[in-house]
């Protein structure tokens, strides 16, 4: 069927591309060192009526994750004999971009939901529930490159916040080679303009890793290293996720003790 | 790659004892490939074509160019778009209906091999910048479902790119008159998809069907003609570790090349 197509422009112009996104003190765009995360900011239990939700701010990126569960399956013939089923949505709302980017799934939040799905299921015991589903929501109310590592590192909390046993938190982050230069936590420009972009999830307490992708290009050589950089920043991350948790609990002890 | 099948427990546990003591049920050792048969151009009415046995999997991927509009990110080069079918007739566990995550997952790891390493020289195919350009849609056909579905259709797709060829054409007032004759796409590199699965801590390649099925993770690492990594992509519920990872890049890298042979002869 022909789809019925208006001609649509942007009220507010972007601003343009700069020329130079790392400049010859190796300091990035946003000010950051070429090995330095952006400033990330947690919260859990941000929601009233899922079982367990958590919000991540990472430089501009804000996002939500919400968790239903343990829970019966709809549709019902979905529903696993000897495990939980884990579902996993990886959404942007349309005014998480420049462009306005339709509500219906894309092709890309698809894949998204899959990979993430397939990050955060190893770290969950889904045999402590057979025949239900978890249920795992990642809205992204503002994108700014590395969404889906956010996403994962806000949803496993989110699990935890549930308090859905798990094996250990799931933290991820990207690295990847930005003007011949590798580097930490790529924002959206850098992402475009870049040359490799690659975003990797970790269990800390098993060094499993449990996303992988990459696209652009890297000798294997340089792969290691953005892994290693990769690597560093997750560790950075966790310690920020436990806290988190930690804070919630000490928050609730001292509520009891008033 | 399908929700779930059931695997007898037999032999389950057969594959998982035959992979552990470095053997395979289908008697290849773990680092080798399954025969690789490919017929290039076997549909006349695709642009280019080209039909792929790997081992029992069979894939076949057509080619079509169209004129369109550029993104307008990038108004002077043309547009590449992948899409794969995971066809009822190719396996019990497929169903009718538009593309399930499977199916968009696949398309997407070999759109990203062939995109991220450049093959297509997506700037020869300009016609008008910011207005006119060519679509080159790649359409990864599944036949026959019997594991390692990414390689193949990663072959086949390189393998149809190659053999794809355009009408000649002169621009009129700003319209597109086609000449006489033909030129071939321009195709600049070569991206060689490989695939291993991790089965109890050990990592094969080209896993056939049951050996996904009972397999706790997949890799995909996706090489270009200089030995360089383009794209990657983990998938299953288990995990890796780093230095699988790492043994995984450099035992693609040497599969890779041989594979390349095959697919891009002279």
């Amino acid at each position: 069927m022909p789809k019925r197509k208006t001609k649509r422009k942007r009220l507010n112009i972007p601003q343009k591309k700069p020329e130079k996104l790392i400049d010859k003190n190796d300091v990035r765009i946003d000010g950051r060192k070429l090995n330095e995360l952006r400033p990330v900011k947690i919260e859990v239990g941000v929601l009233g009526n899922a079982d367990g939700s958590a919000y991540i701010e990472q430089g501009k990126n804000k996002i939500l994750a919400a968790v239903y569960g343990p829970k019966e399956v709809h549709p019902r013939h979905l529903a696993l004999p000897d495990r939980a089923v884990l579902r996993c949505r990886y959404h942007m709302a349309p005014f998480s971009v420049d462009e306005r980017k339709s509500p219906a799934p894309s092709r890309r939040e698809v894949e998204l939901s899959k990979v993430i799905r397939e990050s955060l299921e190893p770290s969950v015991f889904v045999e402590y529930y057979p025949r239900t589903s978890v249920d795992v929501f990642i809205e992204v109310l503002q994108a700014d490159g590395g969404t889906r590592c956010a996403g994962i590192t806000v949803a496993s909390l989110a699990l935890a916040d549930a308090g859905i046993p798990m094996r250990d938190l799931v933290v991820a982050c990207a690295a990847g080679k930005v003007e011949g230069r590798l580097v930490l936590d790529l924002i959206d420009l850098e992402d475009k303009a870049g040359e490799a972009d690659v975003p990797l999830a970790l269990m800390p307490n098993f060094d499993a890793i449990t996303l992988l992708q990459m696209d652009g290009s890297l000798t294997i050589d340089e792969f290691e290293k953005v892994v290693n950089l990769a690597l560093d920043g997750c560790k950075q991350i966790c310690a920020l996720q436990k806290e988190t948790l930690k804070s919630k609990y000490v928050a609730v002890k001292e509520a009891m003790e008033e | 790659m399908t929700s779930s099948p059931i695997v007898a427990r037999v032999k389950q546990k057969r594959i998982v004892e035959l992979v552990s003591s470095g053997k395979r049920l289908d008697g290849r050792g773990l680092t080798d490939y399954r025969e690789v048969q490919l017929e290039a151009g076997a549909i006349e009415r695709a642009e280019g074509s080209a039909r792929l046995r790997l081992g029992k999997t069979e894939v076949m991927v057509g080619t079509k160019i169209e004129v369109g509009e550029p993104f307008p990110d990038v108004p002077n080069e043309g547009v590449l778009t992948v899409n794969a079918e995971l066809v009822p007739l190719a396996s019990p566990t497929f169903e009718p209906g538009p593309p399930n995550e499977n199916a968009i997952e696949l398309a997407r790891v070999v759109d990203r091999g062939i995109r991220e390493s450049k093959a297509i020289e997506l700037e020869k195919l300009c016609v008008k910048p910011g207005k006119k350009v060519f679509i080159v849609f790649v359409d990864v056909y599944v036949l026959n479902h019997d594991g390692n579905l990414i390689d193949a259709s990663a072959m086949a797709a390189l393998a149809a790119l190659l053999n794809t060829k355009m009408s000649n054409y002169e621009l009129e007032e700003e319209k597109i008159k086609v000449k006489p004759g033909y030129t071939p796409l321009p195709i600049r590199n070569y991206p060689i998809a490989v695939t291993f699965a991790k089965i109890n801590d050990k990592l094969i390649v080209d896993p056939w069907l049951e050996e996904e099925q009972v397999m706790d993770a997949r890799l995909t690492i996706t090489l270009d003609k200089d030995g360089k990594i383009c794209a990657i992509q983990k998938g299953g519920y288990g995990y890796f570790t780093i230095q699988q990872i790492l043994e995984a890049t450099k035992i693609a890298r040497e599969k890779s090349e041989a594979l390349r042979k095959l697919v891009v002869k002279g």
